[in-house]
């Protein structure tokens, strides 16, 4: 589908698509910063399947000269890199897409130029300098700064000899020439601004977020898409001090962070559905022991292993309800770079507050894209510990519910935490009596919680007809797809912060004529979680479960027919 | 030497029956707590679930009590981030070696500067008497109506196989070589595994007190423990259980000690932010 209000003098979207290990992630992770430093927008997002080698993967690049956030299926340049291709992206061409490569893979495409990457680079003595090729011409293309291209080229490769980064940054140039003269020339308007920014994906924007929140410590396991984020987090343990495990599975490691916190620590767990399933005895351990635990889980497609390398909004109900027993938790999913940075940070802070379960619900989709941002500003870390003496009570009564929390260590008290019910000092207990009070002090805290929220966002004309509901990583792409509508009766309420569900979000709700529920998941869990809370009809689902996110244009196409 | 009062908890109202093995191993821990004149409130008692994992709640020290197979996982955890702290895991067969067999095998593997005290009397107190992992091949129990049919877990040979740097055994009957090796254990650096073999005098009518004293011995004065080959073969060797240091590896990396925060700076990162 072409849309007509995106002018392609403006914006440029390019998708490369070829084999595991063929070298998209590189002519990404370089075109992506040669562009960036040119002062143009980039968002930049990839699917890939679960393989190493082989398979078909792409990543879509958007150039632009405003700010770009979200997914479009409109591909305006296609370079295919291996012969399954074409065929595969099929769906997303239109009869304005050129497709540029090797003319093996671009077939007899009414669109395409063939180029002869490897030749190319055969020229400057090896075949493998073809993805430098492809950087240039592409490069050239977008009218991207030559300099910007050879510093980049070179950053790249400066670990390998002088010899292959000059034959590299001489492929580029070579490149560079000829993308200027395929008749393909973009003029995107470049900004200064954009030069100084940062590129960011979600995964580091959670992670960066939690440093700023005080996070040292994580201890996880490995499961795509949420290792990202405990990369980044040992990546930067040096740097920042934090303690780093890889534990021997999911339970180790979210009792371990649990643990941590109990002895001083603020720490965070990175996971998915299937690894944080794993974790659920921890997450009720921590609310009966009121030691709070900060939770990253990184969404993919389930039942159980499901699509591990893909996106779905579909472990809502699992973090909603995990844990047997009552005890009050947090649940946050970041619609934007900028709110996962806020919400995981906020997320220790709220831990530490309220001494229970916090989580940041993300996706792949929402991890692996990225796109330049301003440099993120520090956070206010609150701290709550206090020094304890010989009187010390743990789970002292309190009217908010909230028990001074000591540590081990610090002060002459002595910490004592249970996992059975217990009295004031941690003790095991089978009193009625007792065991009444606790469960209504650990409950208490949800009237505290419940007035410390993080509110929805409202994006769109006050006197709505129709609002667009939804949460986590689809902000952006409606917030598109809204404009490109231009239709000043629908506007979107976006939560950041889907449970406890903001109470003010009732009046938004009243106002609207229908409510639309747009989730990634097969049975709409936030609709239903609406209803359970207000009562209202949240019968209007868009619901998307294949696999990949919404596009821009599925969105207003959804749209379209609901406001007919 | 401090008095073993000062780990007392007044009025604790105790779950085990009348002549259970934990009598003996309480007044243990105890007395090595005080003759190492360990503050109450620089040590961490880290249990699972289960009968033995009741006894931080008559200890008066700090108390984590987790989940069921979970107290090595948290007692690795508060090791990272308190150096300083005393930490011991304590817990029962069932809890170590079952529920937590995995955390075993790992936590052995990364070194930590802890204690592991396991009570071991072959059998499942708290759930009423179903075999546990280091129940013999043969045994009626309350649930294996026909005896049991599958091997007994070997702690011991375990710990030996994945190099331990610390790997003792003991019976909860001997109080002076049960105190003297909880106090090595601590003492120690990097893991230390003490398998407490422990009449369970309600479920378990075959390995009984009298039992253990006609089939353990202690390991003589010339017994090399860090012999491993040896150790392997005490290890092995179940017509005759060996009591004491059976193996010990004092060369070993701690873990705490190579991560990131305390590469260079000693401070506990626990103390790092406190107002």
């Amino acid at each position: 589908m072409i849309d007509e209000n995106v002018s392609k003098i403006s914006e440029v979207s390019i998708v490369l698509s070829g084999a595991a290990g063929q070298g998209i992630q590189a002519v990404e992770h370089i075109l992506t910063r040669v562009a960036k430093g040119s002062g143009f927008h980039i968002f930049a997002t990839k699917e890939y399947m679960s393989r190493v080698r082989g398979g078909n993967n792409s990543t879509s690049i958007r150039i632009s000269e405003r700010p770009v956030h979200s997914y479009t299926d409109r591909i305006d340049i296609l370079v295919p890199l291996s012969d399954n291709a074409l065929e595969r992206l099929r769906p997303r061409l239109s009869k304005d897409t050129v497709i540029l490569g090797e003319g093996r893979y671009v077939g007899k495409e009414p669109n395409s130029i063939s180029v002869n990457f490897e030749e190319i680079a055969e020229s400057f003595g090896n075949k493998i300098y073809e993805n430098s090729v492809s950087i240039g011409v592409l490069s050239g293309i977008i009218g991207a700064d030559e300099d910007v291209l050879v510093k980049n080229i070179s950053e790249y490769f400066a670990k390998k000899s002088q010899e292959v980064v000059k034959a590299n940054v001489n492929a580029a140039i070579r490149g560079y020439e000829l993308g200027k003269t395929l008749g393909l020339r973009y003029n995107i308007k470049p900004s200064e601004d954009v030069k100084a920014q940062l590129l960011m994906n979600g995964a580091e924007a959670v992670a960066r977020g939690a440093i700023a929140g005080g996070c040292n410590f994580i201890s996880s396991y490995p499961m795509s898409p949420a290792t990202s984020v405990f990369t980044e987090l040992s990546r930067l343990s040096n740097k920042y001090g934090i303690l780093i495990d890889q534990a021997e599975d999911e339970i180790a490691a979210a009792n371990m962070a649990i643990a941590a916190w109990y002895a001083g620590a603020r720490a965070m767990v990175s996971t998915s559905g299937g690894g944080f399933a794993l974790m659920t005895e921890a997450i009720s351990l921590s609310g009966m022991i009121e030691t709070p635990i900060v939770v990253h889980l990184g969404q993919r497609p389930g039942p159980a292993t499901g699509l591990p390398t893909r996106t779905e909004q579909g472990d809502l109900n699992l973090v909603l309800y995990a844990g047997h027993g009552d005890f009050p938790r947090i649940i946050y999913a970041p619609g934007n770079l900028q709110e996962a940075y806020q919400l995981a940070a906020r997320a220790f802070n709220v831990a530490d507050k309220y001494q229970v379960p916090v989580f940041v619900l993300t996706d792949q989709y929402f991890l692996d894209s990225f796109y330049n941002v301003e440099e993120m500003q520090p956070v206010n870390v609150e701290r709550y510990i206090v020094k304890t003496d010989e009187n010390y009570r743990r789970y002292e009564i309190t009217e908010d519910g909230v028990s001074p929390r000591g540590i081990p260590g610090y002060g002459t008290g002595v910490v004592r935490v249970d996992s059975d019910e217990h009295d004031e000092y941690g003790h095991i207990t089978e009193s009625a009596q007792v065991r009444k009070q606790m469960v209504e002090k650990r409950l208490r805290k949800e009237k505290l919680i419940s007035q410390d929220f993080v509110p929805p966002t409202f994006y769109g004309n006050p006197d709505y007809e129709y609002l667009v509901v939804a949460w986590g990583s689809t902000q952006e792409n409606i917030k598109e797809a809204l404009e490109r509508l231009g239709n000043d009766k629908i506007a979107l309420l976006h939560f950041s912060q889907v449970y406890p569900v903001p109470r003010i979000a009732k009046e938004y709700f009243e106002k609207a004529k229908k409510v639309l529920f747009l989730e990634q998941n097969a049975r709409g869990h936030f609709a239903d979680l609406v209803k359970l809370t207000f009562g209202i009809d949240t019968s209007n689902r868009i619901l998307k479960y294949d696999g990949s996110e919404f596009s821009v244009e599925e969105i207003v196409e959804a749209l379209s027919q609901e406001v007919k | 030497m401090f008095e073993t009062k000062l780990y007392d908890i007044p009025d604790a109202d105790i779950a085990w029956c009348p002549g259970c093995g934990n009598f003996g191993i309480i007044n243990e821990l105890k007395t090595a707590l005080a003759q190492l004149e360990l503050e109450p409130h620089r040590v961490v008692l880290v249990s699972g679930i289960g009968q033995a994992a009741k006894m931080p709640q008559y200890v008066k020290v700090n108390m984590f009590n987790g989940l069921h197979g979970r107290s090595l996982p948290a007692a690795v955890a508060i090791k990272m981030v308190n150096p300083e702290l005393t930490v011991i895991a304590e817990s029962g067969d069932g809890c170590t070696y079952g529920e937590g067999g995995n955390h075993f095998i790992h936590t052995i593997r990364k070194n930590p500067d802890i204690t592991n005290i396991v009570h071991d009397n072959q059998i499942y107190g708290l759930t009423k008497g179903q075999a546990s992992p280091t129940t013999a091949r043969g045994q009626v129990t309350s649930l294996q109506f026909d005896g049991v049919y599958v091997d007994p877990f070997n702690p011991i040979a375990v710990a030996v196989a994945l190099d331990a740097s610390f790997v003792a055994r003991t019976f909860s009957g001997n109080f002076n070589l049960t105190v003297e090796l909880i106090k090595m254990a601590i003492n120690h650096k990097g893991y230390a595994l003490i398998d407490i073999l422990q009449p369970c005098v309600t479920f378990n009518k075959v390995n009984t007190y009298q039992w253990y004293r006609d089939n353990t011995y202690i390991l003589p004065d010339n017994y090399d423990p860090t012999d491993r080959q040896q150790a392997f073969k005490i290890a092995t060797d179940t017509s005759k259980l060996a009591l004491g240091v059976i193996y010990k590896n004092p060369n070993k990396p701690i873990f705490e000690e190579q991560l990131a925060p305390y590469k260079t700076d000693k401070t506990p990162v626990a103390y790092r932010n406190l107002k």
